[in-house]
């Protein structure tokens, strides 16, 4: 019966081995098999080593992926100028991220890209989020019925012109904002409140410093008591922004506020 | 920009798992698959036009590779003489088999690079010899070749293995 078929060849064997035989030569290559005990013991052992290999090297699967190597499966951090499609992939990106730290990757290549605590101003935006966003009478010094007020007062008091971001298209409206200390100097607080929901819970703050010296920073995500806190340094400024929500909220929100801040006040 | 992005992440435990087998231990793998997905992004603007995301990945790690092993970065000093006894200890061969899928990580090691790459394609990813030529840019023939080869090396080695004692290498 095997004298009528094609004879069976060394990528025959490989193939049967490898499963990747399929429909008539399959049969016809295990009926060879089943006469010639030599190419039987060749293929035998084909298949052996194919498992052993799974058998050493499958582990690997299983080991958590190394933060350098998660943070470098994105794209490099954002830049003015860098172009908006970058960004958008980061985004993009951010959103499969589970733990703490998932953010863009820092342009060094040998610096690790991920705090494993937040950074001092970042800790100081969620903190600060905490402590004003339950308030009912005053949750801002000045509210947003006077946001030029506001602007030209933060913008005065941070000597860098303010402004706040407008959120609306992502259902945010502002409440107003507040002067802060900072680690140094004085930090703006802008709150902004969910339309469509009340109480803290719906409320967002956005916080900026001029305490982070410069040195352009990926976006990163991290959490303190209960804050989602979505961050990033730009310029003379580092961005902070707090909330309960989760992780893909913050950051529709924070790229709404980079590209306004990229804009320019 | 596109669905592709995301993907990226996903490769990563198998580009991981390929790259230990090429590079044989951690740091180096790990370097490897970091290189290559910075190679990914830096032609991010070619992914539309990538019909397969993992011959495409693959066959950049296996450039890097071969580049690395012509152009180590960090250069190497080989302990021992010859094969390598210094870092391996000798235990007997009575171990079942855990001991024999170690002993084949050392015949493994001493496959040609050619022939471990088709072979690891092959078996850890279960890869379409098609797609294994995409990988490496050879033709299929080629492919055949080296893993037959590759196969029948690694039988010999593992045969020779057999009886006597059997060189367990630390892995680190």
């Amino acid at each position: 019966m095997t004298n009528d078929s094609r004879p069976v060849t060394d990528t025959d064997l490989h193939a049967f081995a490898d499963g990747q035989l399929v429909g008539e030569r399959h049969g016809e290559v295990e009926a060879h098999l089943a006469t010639n005990p030599d190419d039987a013991r060749r293929v035998a052992a084909y298949a052996d080593q194919v498992r052993g290999l799974k058998a050493l090297f499958d582990p690997v699967l299983d080991e958590a992926v190394p933060r350098r190597l998660v943070s470098a499966t994105r794209p490099a951090p954002p830049r003015r100028g860098g172009g908006a499609w970058r960004i958008a992939a980061g985004f993009s990106l951010l959103l499969l991220g589970g733990a703490a730290g998932w953010g863009l990757r820092a342009q060094s290549a040998a610096a690790p890209t991920v705090a494993a605590t937040l950074p001092a101003f970042a800790e100081r935006a969620a903190v600060a989020h905490a402590v004003f966003v339950p308030e009912q009478r005053r949750p801002v010094e000045v509210d947003a019925a006077h946001e030029d007020q506001l602007v030209t007062w933060l913008s005065k008091r941070m000597n860098a012109p303010m402004k706040a971001p407008h959120l609306q298209s992502l259902g945010y409206t502002l409440e107003g904002g507040r002067l802060l200390p900072g680690g140094q100097g004085p930090v703006a607080q802008f709150m902004y409140r969910r339309v469509d929901a009340e109480g803290p819970g719906a409320r967002l703050t956005l916080y900026v410093t001029r305490e982070t010296g410069g040195q352009a920073t990926a976006f990163r995500f991290g959490r303190q008591g209960g804050v989602n806190v979505f961050y990033w340094v730009e310029g003379p400024f580092g961005y902070a922004i707090s909330a309960e929500a989760g992780q893909d909220e913050l950051a529709r929100v924070s790229e709404a506020v980079y590209r306004q801040a990229e804009r320019g006040p | 920009m596109n669905p592709d992005d995301r993907q990226l992440l996903d490769w990563v435990p198998r580009l991981r798992r390929y790259a230990r087998a090429l590079a044989g231990n951690r740091e180096d793998a790990d370097d490897l698959v970091q290189d290559t997905l910075e190679r990914a992004w830096s032609r991010a603007s070619l992914w539309r036009g990538v019909a397969d995301m993992r011959a495409w990945l693959f066959g950049i790690m296996h450039n890097l590779h071969v580049d690395g092993v012509r152009r180590p970065r960090v250069p190497t000093v080989a302990l021992g003489d010859g094969e390598g006894e210094a870092d391996r200890v000798a235990v007997p061969p009575t171990q079942g088999e855990r001991l024999a899928v170690v002993d084949l990580q050392a015949a493994l090691d001493r496959l040609p690079l050619e022939q471990k790459e088709v072979l690891l394609l092959v078996a850890l990813e279960d890869m379409a010899y098609a797609e294994v030529a995409v990988a490496l840019g050879i033709p299929v023939g080629t492919v055949m070749s080296r893993l037959s080869r590759g196969r029948e090396r690694l039988r010999t080695l593992m045969q020779e293995g057999r009886p006597g004692p059997v060189h367990l290498k630390v892995v680190k």
